[in-house]
Order: C-alpha cells, then structure tokens, then sequence
C-alpha cells in the first residue's frame, strides 16, 4: 500500500506496543495525540507558547487541548522566547514538565541564552538537585516558501551544546512515539518538526502535486501511548551499494532519488542527533563502505561535518570512496529562489553517482 | 567610495539641522574627586504612607519615587512601616549580617592566600539579603543573583558547605563544577546561582507561574543587580509576571556600580529603577537599602500581597556597594575612594547594632564578644572545611564526575570521553592510577 518504504511497522520494533485503536494520522495529529497522551497521564506535564492555547497553533498542533486541559495547563503566552524558555526552565525547578513550542525554529534566538547557559547547564552545575525535564517543540526546515525567518535548520546549534538533546522526527508513527519519549525524559530535549513534511511525506519534486499521508503505513498511529526511545536510528530501507544518513524531510528526499535511480541505499533516518545512534552508522557503513551524509541545514559546521568526521574515525579502512556531504547552501533561506538552495534531487543525485564510481 | 554628504541631493533637505549629540553617561565622581552626596534625595524615615498589601497596584507608584525609610537619624523606627519586630528577630538579623560580614572577610583572605580563585563580598548590602529572607517562608523559592550569601546564611546552611563550595575540594557537594560563591541548595530552597546575568528572573516568574497553576502556597523571591535589569530576561520576567500575576518578588538591589559602570548605565538619569514597576502595571516599592527593618517591612509586604493573590511587586533596594565587585576587582581604578565613607545611608550593620542598643536590647560589649565568636566560628568552618582541600591541591572529585551530569545518563560518547582523561591521568601520574 506505499510507495514510500517497505513495511516500517514490521521493521520498528516498537510498533505493536501499544493496544487500542490505530487511526490515519498526519503528523501534526500524530504530535497532537502524544500531546494529549502526556496531558492525560501526568498531571506535570504543561503546555506554553505563542498561540497555541484557544486557537491551538499556527500549525494546529495543539488543537482542542486547552478545551480539554483547561486553561492553567495549556496556555498562550507573550511573544518573548527568553520569557518562554526562561519560566519553563524556573517549572522545571518546582517540578513540572514543560512543553514549551517555539513557533518556528527562526525565531528560538531570543531564548538561547535560556536553553544554552540555563537548560542544558542545570543538572550540572546543580549537581542534579534540580534538572530542566523540558521538551522545546518547534516546526523547522524550509520548501514551504517561507523565506528566510521560516525556514532555517539551526540543529546544529543545539547539537554543539553539552546538555541538550536534540531529536528530529520523519515520519507521523515516529513523531509521536519520540515525542513522548521526550518529555518523559528528564534532560532537556530540542524537538524540531519538519513543517515541510507536517501534511505528506515530500519527495523532493517541487513542481509535482503535494502528497498527503494517506496511505502510508508510517502514518497508521495508534491512539494510545506508545514510546520510541531516543538515540536509536531508523533503518528506512536496507542495502548494500551505499549509506545515507539523513533526518526530517530529507529522509524521504533521498528515498525517492535511491528510488529512482534504482540504486540500492541503505537509508538511515538518525530521529535522535544527540545521543547519536552510533552502532547503527558504523554498522551500515562498514556493510557498504559507501557513505552519503543529507541535511537541510547550510553546510559549513553543519551537523554533517560531525557525522563525516565520525564516520572517518571508525569506519577510515571500511570506507571505499570518500563521504560525501549533500547540504543547503551557506546562504540565508531565500525566498524566491528557495529550491536552489534545497538540496534536492539533483544534488543528491550527483553525489550518489560520485561516490558510486569512485 | 561613497560621495561626501553634502554632495548628495537627497541629503539637502536635512542641511539645516542641528547637529545630533550623542549622550554617553559619565558618573559624578572618579577617583581622587572629592565626593558630595548632599543633594541625594533622602526622604525622612516614618513619613512614606504604607498601602494595604492588597491595594490596586497604582496605589504604590508615589512610593516608586520616594524612599521607604524606617530607622532614623535617632536610632528608632519611624512610621507604617515599621514591622514591630520583636528583639529576639532583630538581634538575630543582626548576627546574620555580622556574620555574613565575618565570612565575607575570611573568605576574602583565603582568596588573597592562594586557596581559590574567586571571591565577592557583599559589604553595605547585607540587609538585602538577610533581612528580606526574614522576611520570607523557609520554603519559599529564592532565585539569587551572586551576591546573595545572606539569603542562605539566614536559612542557616552550614558554614563549612559554603567553604567546600568556595575551594571546589572533594567535598563540595557540586562536585568542583562552579565557580566559587555559586551555591545552590534545593533543600534550602535555594537555587543554583548562574554567572550568567539575570537568567534567574524568568526562571523565578515561571516556579511562581507553576506553584500558582498547581494551587500551592510558595512564592518566589529573586534578586539582580541593578546593572542587569538591562538584560532582556528583565523584560521578559516583568511581562510574564504582570501577565499572569504571578507571585513573584523582584528585588533590585541597586548598589549603584555593576564592575566599573555606574547605574547611568542602566538607565539611572533618567529614573528610579523602582519606577520601572509603573510600565508593566505591577506594584513597586523603592526602599531604603540600608536599613534593616524597612528592607524587611517591604518584602514583607511583597510576599503578603503574592500569596494573597495580589501579583509581583518589584522592589528597589537603594544601597551601595561598599568594595569592589570580586577579588579580580580593584574599584580605586574607576570611582573615588570616598564615595563608601560619604554614601549617606549607613551601614547595615551598624544601624541595626545602634537600633538594638537604643531599645536597650543590646550593648557595644555584646556586639564586640559576638563579632570575635562569629570570627572563631568562621575560623573553625575553614580549618574544617580545610581539611577536604583547597582548590587546586588534588582533593578534587574523581576524573569520572566532570562527564556525570551532563544528561541523567551518560551516553556513549561521554563515557569514551571520560575513558580518555583518566586514561590521560594514568599517563601522567603511573605510580597513582587511582581515579
């Protein structure tokens, strides 16, 4: 029934946990039902941001919440990402669990210095008296015409930082499985949202009509609770020609390139980029000696180069051809001209065809 | 190269303007200036009318530009807002801020020995930390600035714990982690003090937010220097407050210099830092920073209106920081000596020592015997403290603990990184491979 992936049900172990009902879910549901799930079973945990009380988010993600919840647990906020940031991490200390959104992944700046030098530090320079057991959620990436304020990749910001987990979904089954994980988890965790991928998994064809999820097993979520634990990399299709290491959108990006040109990639969708599924990388590149690392993200000190540099530490005599990096340019997201800076199909597949022939 | 202005036709139309001056703050006095504070507005103590804890917010703006005063000129208090302290809680606040000024000195000392790398007294300010603590629940959630010792000294925390803390040796409970003077003790309800400026206000608002949102009784207390209130999170903390009332107290401690910049720097010329309350629509008071018993009358007041539900309020502590910022500070370098002998407030110490005895609860005597005992006890906590090392000297915590902590559970990679620098440590020390 896809066109997407083999069976991703049978191949995630985790799937089946969960009893109850199994509904079709895009991913903004998918975040939603965890959402919901968490306000259920723990009366901590508390949602906060811009708009996403009443109205329920921009994006929608957050729907019917404070219906449900009431007002003191999912709440607006002023527009001020320090404030947001900055009074989660004091709920944090009195012993809630926060779910602060970021509307968009542009605009988390102003709380930076809150999630960097206060978040992350807090288990440490306390001694673990008191932690910051907050879950960020922010849309991110671009392809949606957003320009340059809506559009941007900063993970790598967040994955330089000690402290901070930094987990990044592809599919609406892994979104709300990580999700929860997530804020059961009493570290601080910068979840990002491929908003690109929200409504339908996106194949890099721009000029094509939009797919939606339906049909799509990946978009089969049961209804109840269900965790995927973080720091454990999914095996999107297996292979032996070469490894692509992607996350978020660009997971399915490469998928319908492998796809087409009929090349048999080992993809693995990362989900968790700290702590990194290390195993599952060295595994996979020491079976194809091939390795094609993707993101979004502009490419110089993007996360790539850490996942290049890795894959030269413990792979060097296994590796056949030299990694090759497929990323956005080291330019601000454009508006008019934003899929000459995706790194889509074209540049893809030229790196494929460059590492196949070495 | 871009064409002279007045070459620019566009540019012709504004020919004829002034000239544009740029203001930069100078303050009155740099050293060697012979210092006069005479035209110091100082209102009379007694004659500040005090609101009902519970009064419309706006009810307080007069008090945003005044001064709450209490203790006056003769020794007695004065007015609605003395808080009829019974001896007992004066005399103990007033071996709190003696003993705050004790370890102050001794730990001054240790920094100069060579036995850590940083200290900072809080000399003048005493009773805006020890007093406004009085005035507090034990359990209420302070959210410190760095300059806060008082706070935890009147919550009684031991000693020779704040030592470890300042020599970073093995017994200091954060593991050697934090600079010195960064306490933390949740069983205090005290929280870990960041060197990153005023991060802690949101942080104060958002426990307050949580406590309320749960329906529980605590309040948070915070305090900041009047140099930071510059910082976003100021504004960031004042909005969420006001916009969920939150039971919140700001303290501002406004000791006039933030390192060399004087409070100009903050926006002083152009209002009381108090006044700031007036914008956000939350109450605000401008309080006597040296005087005892009008610092705890006001935060009193603060957390009587907070756990009535009546909102923030935001309190100016009118002080002077009577030393340099820390031991890496010398302030001969930028303000005139005088300036500490000249600030017209008194000390603390000294008001509530004269208060005591003209209550004729309290003696010259006493107050000497009691100074050599809060001496001896800080002695004793250093030599006992002493004994777990001093930074620097080996008795640190084991290699394996700087990477515990970073997350709940160390992953793979901190523990190759911590495999490396007890690895590194065997390389250097081989006859001691103990880690």
């Amino acid at each position: 029934m896809t066109d997407m992936t083999t069976d991703t049900a049978a191949k995630t172990p985790e799937a089946g946990k969960a009893t109850g009902n199994v509904k079709h879910m895009n991913m903004i549901e998918a975040i939603n039902s965890a959402l919901d799930n968490m306000l259920e079973r723990d009366d901590d945990v508390i949602l906060l941001g811009e708009d996403i009380g009443y109205f329920g988010g921009v994006f929608r993600c957050t729907a019917g919440l404070q219906e449900k919840y009431g007002k003191t647990r999912v709440f607006d906020t002023p527009i001020s990402e320090c404030g947001i940031i900055g009074v989660a991490v004091g709920m944090g200390a009195y012993g809630l669990r926060p779910v602060p959104e970021i509307q968009f992944a542009d605009y988390i700046y102003p709380g930076l210095d809150q999630l960097v030098s206060e978040a992350a530090r807090l288990r440490y320079r306390s001694a673990a008296e008191f932690i910051a057991p907050m879950t960020v959620r922010s849309p991110f990436g671009g392809g949606i015409f957003g320009g340059q304020t809506h559009s941007q990749s900063p993970e790598s910001i967040f994955t330089h930082v000690s402290g901070l987990k930094t987990v990044i979904p592809s599919t609406p089954y892994d979104a709300k499985g990580l999700l929860i994980s997530c804020i059961e988890d009493n570290d601080p965790v910068i979840f990002f949202e491929p908003k690109r991928i929200y409504n339908g998994p996106f194949d890099g064809f721009y000029d094509k009509p939009a797919k939606s999820w339906k049909g799509f097993d990946e978009a089969q979520v049961p209804e109840d609770y269900y965790k995927i634990p973080l720091g454990k990399a999914r095996t999107v299709t297996e292979g032996d020609a070469l490894t692509i290491l992607a996350y978020g959108t660009m997971v399915h990006v490469v998928e319908s390139v492998t796809r087409a040109k009929g090349v048999n990639a080992e993809i693995l969708d990362l989900r968790t980029l700290v702590p990194l599924d290390i195993e599952a990388i060295e595994a996979s590149v020491e079976k194809t000696g091939r390795c094609l690392i993707v993101h979004e993200a502009t490419r110089t000190s993007g996360f790539g180069a850490e996942l290049s540099a890795m894959v030269q530490e413990r792979c060097f005599y296994h590796l056949e051809a030299p990694i090759e990096r497929v990323t956005g340019f080291d330019t601000p997201y454009p508006h008019s001209l934003e899929w000459a800076y995706f790194p889509g199909p074209v540049r893809i597949g030229e790196a494929i065809d460059k590492l196949l022939s070495e | 190269m871009s064409k002279p202005r007045d070459e620019n036709a566009d540019n012709q139309a504004g020919s004829n303007r002034p000239k544009l001056a740029l203001h930069v703050p100078e303050p009155r006095y740099r050293p060697g200036d012979t210092v006069d504070f005479s035209d110091l507005q100082i209102s009379k103590a007694g004659d500040q009318p005090r609101p009902d804890e519970t009064a419309e917010a706006s009810e307080t703006y007069p008090l945003c530009n005044d001064l709450i005063r209490v203790l006056g000129d003769d020794d007695k208090a004065h007015g609605p807002w003395d808080p009829r302290l019974d001896a007992d809680t004066l005399r103990a606040m007033l071996r709190e801020m003696a003993l705050v000024r004790a370890f102050d000195n001794r730990m001054y000392r240790a920094q100069r020995q060579g036995k850590t790398s940083f200290y900072m007294k809080c000399t003048g300010e005493e009773a805006t930390s020890v007093c406004a603590t009085h005035a507090l629940a034990g359990d209420d959630m302070i959210f410190p600035s760095y300059r806060q010792q008082g706070c935890l000294i009147a919550r009684g925390y031991a000693l020779t714990e704040m030592i470890n803390q300042i020599y970073s040796n093995k017994a200091d409970k954060l593991k050697g982690r934090q600079l010195p003077i960064m306490y933390c003790s949740k069983r205090l309800s005290f929280f870990s003090i960041s060197g990153n400026l005023a991060t802690q206000l949101p942080q104060a608002t958002g426990f307050a937010m949580a406590s309320a949102s749960k329906g529980d009784s605590r309040i948070a207390a915070t305090w900041v220097g009047e140099g930071s209130t510059a910082e976003g999170d100021f504004h960031s903390a004042m909005t969420f407050a006001t916009v969920y009332n939150a039971p919140v107290i700001f303290n501002i401690i406004n000791n006039q210099w933030a390192i060399s910049s004087f409070s100009g720097f903050a926006g002083a010329e152009r209002a009381t830092f108090a006044a700031r309350a007036i914008g956000y629509g939350i109450a605000g008071l401008r309080v006597d920073g040296n005087d005892p018993l009008a610092v705890f009358a006001a935060e009193r007041w603060a957390a009587d209106r907070a756990r009535a539900n009546g909102g923030p309020t935001l309190i100016e502590h009118f002080t002077y920081r009577a030393e340099g910022h820390s031991t890496s500070d010398d302030p001969s370098a930028y303000r005139s000596a005088e300036e500490q002998n000249e600030w017209p407030l008194g000390d603390p110490v000294n008001r509530l020592k004269k208060h005591l005895i003209a209550l004729g609860e309290w003696s010259e005597d006493q107050q000497e015997a009691m100074d050599a005992e809060l001496d001896a006890e800080v002695r004793k906590a250093m030599k006992e403290a002493e004994k777990n090392g001093i930074l620097g000297h080996g008795l640190h915590h084991p290699f394996h603990t700087m990477f515990e902590d970073v997350f709940e559970e160390l992953p793979w990679h901190l523990e190759e990184q911590a495999a490396q620098a007890i690895r590194e440590r065997q390389i250097k020390f081989p006859e001691d491979p103990a880690e």
